[in-house]
């Protein structure tokens, strides 16, 4: 029954398209409009599936862009607009992860990850270059020479 | 009838995996040469079978027979021909009975063609192929039975997603499958080698045509899906950093990899285990790829099954699978001996930290992936992980590797000197940066990415053409007669560099505008003169579409009438956006009609996507080179030949 709610639910957004950043919204002031979009770009949608709300077709996204650019207007500088969407929304809708907490785990795992490879790898390389070469051609195991035998009887 | 035929073969293929899974692996353990042989039909009866239920199942969507429970669901009689036979695989059950067709086809192919292979390691591969067949066809029969069927035939089905019906989608599946799938036959290489307890230049001159078939093909699908994204979404991005989309880029970045580690151990018999690891990784983030997509446990756009059960029952094959592939590793890995010696500046040490960085690059896009999940079950947090990130965490690896890379591809085996290997490539990089320069400030704006992205992808195709001139010794006639793998590897690191340039021009200097466009009053658009001539009504197969007409003027002169369409599917009461595009050499112009306007007029939006196709064509390049290198005639002497590892190692003719 939820389910069936929420589909037609979807349709209905999907049946009446409000096409992502409408003419009418832009603002008149280029620089300000950019740094708009620039904003835009990172705050997730609230109800879509992983789509910005300057891409998105949802009505709450339409009022997303507005509110940000209402913000703007008002003088708030780019990270004011941003917490002010967050303190509301929650840290969902930011596409771009706070390096808070757990966070960090996710943010420094990458370099942390390569600068260890890098020393595994040192020391892997090391090791080749002092080992000594094995025998130039592998010997047989035995069911290749089985297998060898039973090529030579035939 | 013939649907039963269908569901009957599918059963049987079932029954058919299990012989083949069991039978050969005791044969292979006992040394009983009987046994072992039962693979190679049983590999062969698998594919048929499979073959006979997915005709059966395409016939149900061709002739539209509603009585099938899917066919009903996904398909409508007004549907062209060409999306009722796509539309097989646009559904779960559908796709994973392609599947497991893929997998049977590998299976089949690894058995004819490995007459050359030692029929211990022949049966083992086999059989661990219809382990992962015989998991795949118990989840297709019990939780996603593609024929089970309606007690009362509707008279009409529900249709098919729109944004589905497309051809750069129709076949973008079955590429992603094959690459997918081809993995797959890496994984049974590798534990097959494990239960043989050896790996040996031999191995891993069978692993790596496989391996590089799959990368060629996961290549394509990828190029194909994002072209869609860019095409069909309307707004001209390329790549969302979606969790689907990632789910098939980390196969692909631990598939190219492999194929590198891969040649280390063929030429130089170091780096086994590493490459044994890899190929166990490659399969098994191919399994995650299929968990992610089928059980939507990370709901994105893409995602349209989202029953749990499947989920689980994917979870349940994933952890066995790359479980017990990962234990075996873990008991067996130290029985790999390396020989090859080499020195700290060599190209076998290029060749591990190219491994290094693609591991870690994989890492990072896994993680990404999979936070939001994890910061959700273990901190409580709802919180999502998007495109920002994954620039800022992902981008630096793709750098530092476009950076090494020519050096890296011209340094010779064992010992390399740095000094010289540099020196040849002084003339490529000055080029380099020199066009690099050129495009930083011929760019509105002087973006530095351009000037990166620019300068690294000129790097690598002037590094490339360094390495194959150096190859030939300065002399024509020798290029031609270089081996086919040089050309192609020369040719993929040269695809790479392309796709580099398109990505960074693209993000640098794309140009958009968005207004509301009178009929018949021209506006312009970074020096480009666009009027909307007329806007009309025009009557699809299973559409209504609003179509535009636009006409695209520069200096006074006509570059093209262009159609923005705006569709209505009206079975699922689903629009969808026909961008319209006009592609040079250079640039797109990318047009989107909107809604009409209150006081006249229509919503426009115009993008000028500078360097567009470059990217996909990058991506063709590197497929071409991977097939290059594929047809190369060590392959088909390997393939033909009966060689064994008595082959010395050295004897490597593309040295």
């Amino acid at each position: 029954m939820l389910k069936k709610l929420v589909l037609s639910l979807v349709l209905l957004i999907w049946a009446a398209p409000i096409y992502a950043v409408q003419p009418s919204e832009v603002l008149k002031d280029p620089a300000l409009e950019s740094r708009a979009r620039e904003i835009s770009k990172v705050l997730r949608c609230p109800v879509c599936q992983g789509e910005n709300i300057d891409d998105s077709n949802a009505a709450v996204s339409k009022d997303l862009r507005l509110l940000v650019r209402e913000r703007l207007q008002a003088g708030d500088t780019d990270t004011q607009v941003i917490d002010y969407v967050t303190d509301r929304y929650g840290e969902y809708v930011l596409f771009e992860p706070e390096k808070t907490g757990a966070n960090l785990l996710l943010w420094y795992l990458g370099p942390g990850a390569l600068l260890l490879a890098l020393i595994g790898g040192f020391f892997y390389v090391r090791s080749r270059r002092n080992a000594s070469e094995g025998p130039a051609s592998p010997a047989l195991s035995s069911d290749e020479e089985a297998r060898l035998k039973e090529l030579m009887a035939d | 009838m013939i649907n039963e035929l269908g569901h009957f073969a599918l059963i049987l293929a079932l029954g058919v995996a299990l012989v083949q899974a069991t039978v050969p692996l005791v044969g292979a353990h006992k040394g009983w040469r009987g046994w072992m042989a039962v693979g190679d039909p049983a590999a062969i009866a698998q594919f048929l079978l499979l073959v006979v239920s997915f005709a059966a199942l395409t016939h149900a969507f061709v002739v539209s027979d509603f009585s099938l429970k899917l066919v009903w669901a996904n398909s409508h009689t007004d549907k062209p021909m060409l999306y009722k036979v796509t539309g097989v695989w646009g559904n779960h059950e559908g796709s994973m009975l392609l599947w497991v067709l893929i997998l049977a086809l590998f299976g089949a192919a690894a058995a004819f063609f490995g007459g050359a292979l030692p029929p211990r390691l022949r049966a083992r591969v086999l059989s661990i192929q219809a382990w992962i067949g015989v998991a795949f066809l118990a989840f297709i029969i019990f939780t996603s039975n593609p024929f089970t069927r309606l007690t009362e035939a509707p008279f009409n089905g529900e249709g098919m997603n729109p944004l589905l019906q497309d051809p750069g989608l129709a076949f973008h599946p079955p590429f992603l499958y094959l690459g997918y799938v081809g993995l797959s036959m890496a994984f049974s290489f590798a534990v097959a080698a494990l239960l043989e307890g050896r790996v040996d230049a031999t191995w891993a001159r069978w692993v790596r045509p496989w391996t590089l078939a799959a990368w060629v093909f996961l290549t394509i699908g990828i190029a194909l899906g994002s072209w869609w994204a860019y095409y069909e979404l309307g707004w001209g991005g390329f790549w969302f950093w979606d969790p689907v989309e990632n789910a098939s880029f980390m196969p692909w970045l631990l598939a190219a990899a492999l194929l590198h580690s891969a040649i280390v151990v063929e030429k130089r018999e170091s780096l086994k285990s590493w490459t044994i690891l890899l190929s166990i990784m490659a399969f098994g983030f191919s399994l995650i790829g299929t968990f992610i997509v089928r059980s939507g446990v990370i709901t994105s756009v893409h995602s349209f099954a989202s029953d749990p059960s499947r989920g689980i029952f994917i979870l349940g094959i994933l952890a066995f699978f790359v479980g017990g592939a990962l234990t075996l590793f873990a008991f067996r890995a130290g029985s790999m001996q390396a020989k090859g010696v080499f020195s700290m500046v060599s190209r076998e040490t290029a060749l591990v930290v190219n491994n290094i960085l693609l591991a870690v690059a994989a890492l990072v896009v896994f993680v990404g992936t999979i936070w939001p999940l994890v910061a959700e079950m273990f901190f409580g947090r709802k919180l999502s992980v998007g495109a920002p990130f994954f620039d800022q965490a992902f981008t630096p690896f793709m750098i530092i590797l476009a950076l090494v890379l020519p050096i890296g591809a011209m340094m010779p085996w064992k010992r390399a000197r740095l000094g010289r290997t540099v020196r040849r490539l002084v003339p490529a990089f000055v080029l380099a940066l020199a066009i690099g320069g050129l495009a930083w400030s011929l760019e509105t704006g002087n973006s530095l990415m351009a000037l990166i992205a620019t300068f690294l992808g000129s790097w690598l195709v002037l590094g490339s053409a360094t390495e194959l001139w150096t190859r030939a010794a300065g002399s024509p006639a020798r290029l031609r007669r270089l081996p086919r793998a040089d050309w192609g590897k020369a040719t993929a690191h040269s695809g790479l560099g392309i796709t580099f340039i398109g990505i960074g021009l693209l993000l640098a200097g794309s140009v958009e505008d968005i207004r509301v466009a009178q009929l018949g009053q021209p506006f312009t658009v970074d020096g480009y003169e666009i009027t909307l001539q007329k806007v009309e009504a025009v009557q699809g197969p299973n559409y209504t579409s609003t179509t535009g007409t636009m006409v695209v003027k520069q200096d006074g002169k006509l570059i093209a009438t262009m159609h923005p369409e705006k569709r209505i599917y009206p079975v699922q009461r689903m629009p969808t956006t026909e961008a319209a595009i006009h592609t040079t050499f250079l640039r797109d112009i990318y047009l989107v009609i909107g809604d009409p306007q209150q006081d006249g007029g229509y919503a426009v939006r115009t993008y000028i996507k500078p360097f567009a196709d470059w990217i996909w064509a990058g991506a063709i390049i590197m497929a071409l080179g991977g097939l290059l290198s594929l047809s190369d005639r060590r392959y088909r002497v390997a393939a033909g030949a009966r060689k064994t590892s008595t082959a010395p190692t050295h004897a490597t003719p593309a040295e």
